[in-house]
């Protein structure tokens, strides 16, 4: 049967079980979406800026596991898309993005919205195509999503010209993708994995290091198996956050740069590092040449290129976390580490890193915590970048598997909001509480209109602090306190909220902080709560830039008094 | 530092060249050359490349250049047996009294004369790129018009293994001829 090439995308989509679609059509992209009304299990989102669309794709993709679609038209629209492309490139995560573009016949005439998307986002995704015959749609779309979703996981960018979208061509899905050259590894090498757990075995002091790929592999069982059978303290970085029950004893919580003193500690005295699905990123490893200098280094991941990238590699293990570790888990032997792990826990005593400080000033810690209580451990949290991230990574202790969201490689500013929707959007019976700075939730402020209008029960908790705290943080500590373009007059958002049509409640004493949550939580629908945090207040622990992980800095004995109260009363909270 | 040679086998679309050059520059990859064309396989291009770095970093760029989902194979070919050419076109100075000369040199490099004009010869060799050097030393004297070189192509010597090859489209709407 012959069909357009828009009716070819939509039969595709279909059968490869897509259910939701983020996007913004325009001009290239109108036959497209003239066609969608005939798929209704296509369910498209209409966001409020393309940037918007990626991150919600991203942050569906990232709750459900399955590949985050999102759409956009050429130009303006394309090139939109690109910061949530790479945001989702350099935290692995399974998407495709369908682009529009000029008519074939204007393509590479500077026509009007024409931009070349596929050379733009060439270095920022797994994989792109330009099709240029409608007969190619099926066999392409095979192949994006295969290789969106296999191996490393990836963004893969579709850019569909409009006329191709109007011809015809015969229209026959293949049941396999023709990527003859593409075969990712996925079982680790038998004799690599003999080496790795001898020594485990032998060592005294092992710690491991566990990353996103756990996540991405859903090797939760696996990786606890290994912990619990050879009694190794684990470690996370912080897209490893919520791959391990961060209660369990053998949790130390996550290293790097805001990492847990004792679990900086414990990597810079191990004598084994085991780094299973995790890349070694500056963020996590501090210093690089004094990364963990008395261990030898076993590191399983699934993406060659990542092993020895960064820092050298004594077993390396290219494969799937969750077949490697199936495998390693048979030759561990049963170990009691007692000294290694009383040491450990006598550092978590003398070094509590996760302190709050009494008073009664409303400290941006103190409402992470609360949400934690409230929610019962039991929320997907998702987050923007900055101090806000650091706090909800710290003190919301997450037990329940895959339930914190947050942009790790790109640091993307204005991810919390949208990955929420469309995490909430993923699933629906999950609570998702978006915990945004002032100064990030503003970059993609307007995609409340899309919570409202899709009816996306998300809950914005925004830790206002007046300022792009986590720049400010560094001005203060690096820069004489010379706080340049880093104080911010953000609006009243319970305002904004309310124009935007949901209901919001503005906190500023500790004891209203549960009741909100809890008035959130009771509402049906999206909710928004403005906490007016103490605005000078500084993430710790803290391993200063150039520093390596041993050189930690802990929050210094300061100020509990309820000066910084008054402070914060007297910042200009809205611009009346 | 040590001169790597890569061969690279990819396929021949649009772009493929571009995201290797993109590749190599945004990691900062140190490529001396490269030459590509048409491979025994008809989408295929081989490509050699020639790396100059240490281990680490030669290792970095196969792994990256293997992750490029259009290349089918790539191979460090630096310690295997291998047979490299390289050929380069020159433009070299010749008068009526230093013309003989020339021929005499070009002679013994077993390289050949392509054209001759009032002024100039234009020299063509292949080698590898230690023979063209020393030639190109050995012209200097006469004055280099102009200079081209292609770049290093390698082979493996020996056995070829199989490769895992994309099957060509089938023609669409065609019936099968019998």
């Amino acid at each position: 049967m012959k069909l357009t090439g828009a009716q070819m995308i939509g039969e595709s989509l279909v059968k490869e079980g897509v259910e939701v679609i983020f996007g913004i059509l325009g001009g290239s992209l109108l036959p497209l979406y003239d066609v969608l009304p005939h798929y209704p299990q296509l369910r498209h989102i209409l966001v409020r800026h393309e940037q918007g669309a990626a991150h919600a794709a991203d942050g569906y993709a990232r709750a459900t596991g399955k590949v985050g679609v999102c759409l956009a038209t050429s130009g303006p629209g394309a090139t939109n898309l690109v910061t949530g492309i790479a945001n989702a490139c350099l935290d692995s995560v399974p998407m495709v993005a369908i682009t529009g573009q000029v008519a074939r016949p204007f393509i590479g005439k500077d026509a009007f919205q024409e931009v070349d998307i596929t050379g733009i986002t060439m270095p920022i995704t797994k994989h792109n195509y330009l099709v240029m015959d409608a007969a190619s749609v099926p066999e392409t779309i095979k192949e994006a999503f295969h290789l969106a979703r296999t191996g490393r996981p990836g963004p893969v960018l579709i850019d569909l010209p409009r006329d191709v979208q109007i011809d015809q061509a015969e229209f026959n899905y293949p049941s396999k993708p023709n990527l003859p050259s593409y075969k990712p590894i996925l079982k680790g090498h038998p004799a690599q994995i003999k080496k790795a757990a001898k020594l485990i075995n032998e060592a005294k002091k092992p710690v491991i290091i566990a990353g996103r790929g756990v996540i991405i592999s859903a090797a939760f069982a696996e990786l606890k198996e290994l912990v619990e059978q050879a009694q190794i303290p684990l470690v996370t970085t912080l897209l490893g956050i919520s791959c391990f029950p961060e209660s369990h004893v053998l949790s130390y919580g996550m290293l790097g740069m805001h990492g847990m003193a004792y679990a900086n500690m414990a990597v810079d005295a191990a004598d084994l590092i085991i780094a299973i699905g995790m890349r070694f990123d500056d963020r996590a490893t501090a210093k690089v040449s004094d990364f963990a200098p008395h261990a030898h280094v076993i590191h399983i991941d699934i993406d060659p290129a990542e092993i020895g990238k960064n820092v050298r590699v004594d077993v390396p293990i290219v494969g799937d976390v969750k077949a490697v570790l199936k495998e390693l888990n048979k030759l561990i032997v049963a170990a009691k580490r007692i000294d290694w792990i009383r040491q450990l826990d006598d550092w978590r005593r003398e070094h509590p890193s996760l302190v709050i400080r009494p008073g009664e000033s409303l400290l941006p810690q103190y409402v992470i915590r609360q949400i934690y209580e409230v929610t019962n451990g039991e929320a997907t949290i998702v987050t923007g970048v900055g101090q806000h991230q650091m706090w909800a990574a710290q003190h919301y202790w997450y037990d329940k598997p895959n339930t914190f969201i947050s942009s790790g490689g790109l640091g993307t500013m204005g991810f919390g909001l949208p990955a929420a929707i469309g995490a909430k959007v993923g699933c629906p019976n999950d609570t998702v509480w978006c915990i945004d700075g002032d100064g990030s939730l503003q970059m993609t402020i307007q995609e409340l209109a899309t919570a409202v209008q899709e009816k996306v029960a998300v809950k914005i908790a925004v830790l206002h602090n007046n300022y792009l705290g986590m720049v400010r943080q560094w001005q203060e500590m690096f820069y004489g306190k010379r706080y340049v373009a880093t104080p911010l007059s953000s609006p009243d958002f319970v305002k904004v909220a309310e124009a935007y049509g949901l209901p919001g409640l503005r906190v500023e004493r500790r004891e209203e902080v549960a009741p909100a949550i809890q008035q959130a939580m009771a509402e049906p629908g999206p909710f928004l709560i403005d906490f007016i945090v103490e605005p000078e207040e500084n993430v710790y622990p803290m391993v200063p830039p150039g520093a390596s992980l041993a050189e930690v800095l802990e929050e210094p004995e300061k100020k509990t008094k309820p000066k910084a109260v008054k402070d914060s009363a007297k910042l200009p909270v809205s611009n009346i | 530092m040590p001169k790597h040679t890569i061969i690279a086998l990819v396929e021949d679309k649009p772009g493929v060249l571009n995201h290797m050059a993109s590749l190599f520059r945004r990691r900062g990859f140190n490529i001396e050359s490269i030459a590509v064309g048409r491979s025994e396989v008809p989408h295929l291009s081989r490509m050699t490349l020639v790396v100059n770095g240490g281990n680490t970093m030669v290792e970095q760029v196969r792994k990256q250049l293997d992750k490029v989902v259009d290349v089918v194979k790539v191979s460090d070919i630096t310690s295997d047996k291998v047979i490299t050419r390289e050929l380069a076109l020159i433009k070299v100075k010749a008068t009526s009294s230093t013309r003989s000369e020339v021929m005499q040199i070009v002679d013994i490099f077993r390289a050949n004369i392509v054209d001759v004009a009032a002024d100039s010869v234009t020299v063509e060799v292949t080698g590898d790129e230690n023979k063209i050097d020393s030639l190109l030393n050995l012209l200097r004297g006469f004055g280099i018009r102009e200079l081209t070189r292609t770049g290093r192509i390698a082979l493996t010597r020996g056995e070829t293994k199989p490769l895992p090859v994309k099957k060509p489209p089938k023609a669409k709407g065609q019936k099968p001829t019998k």
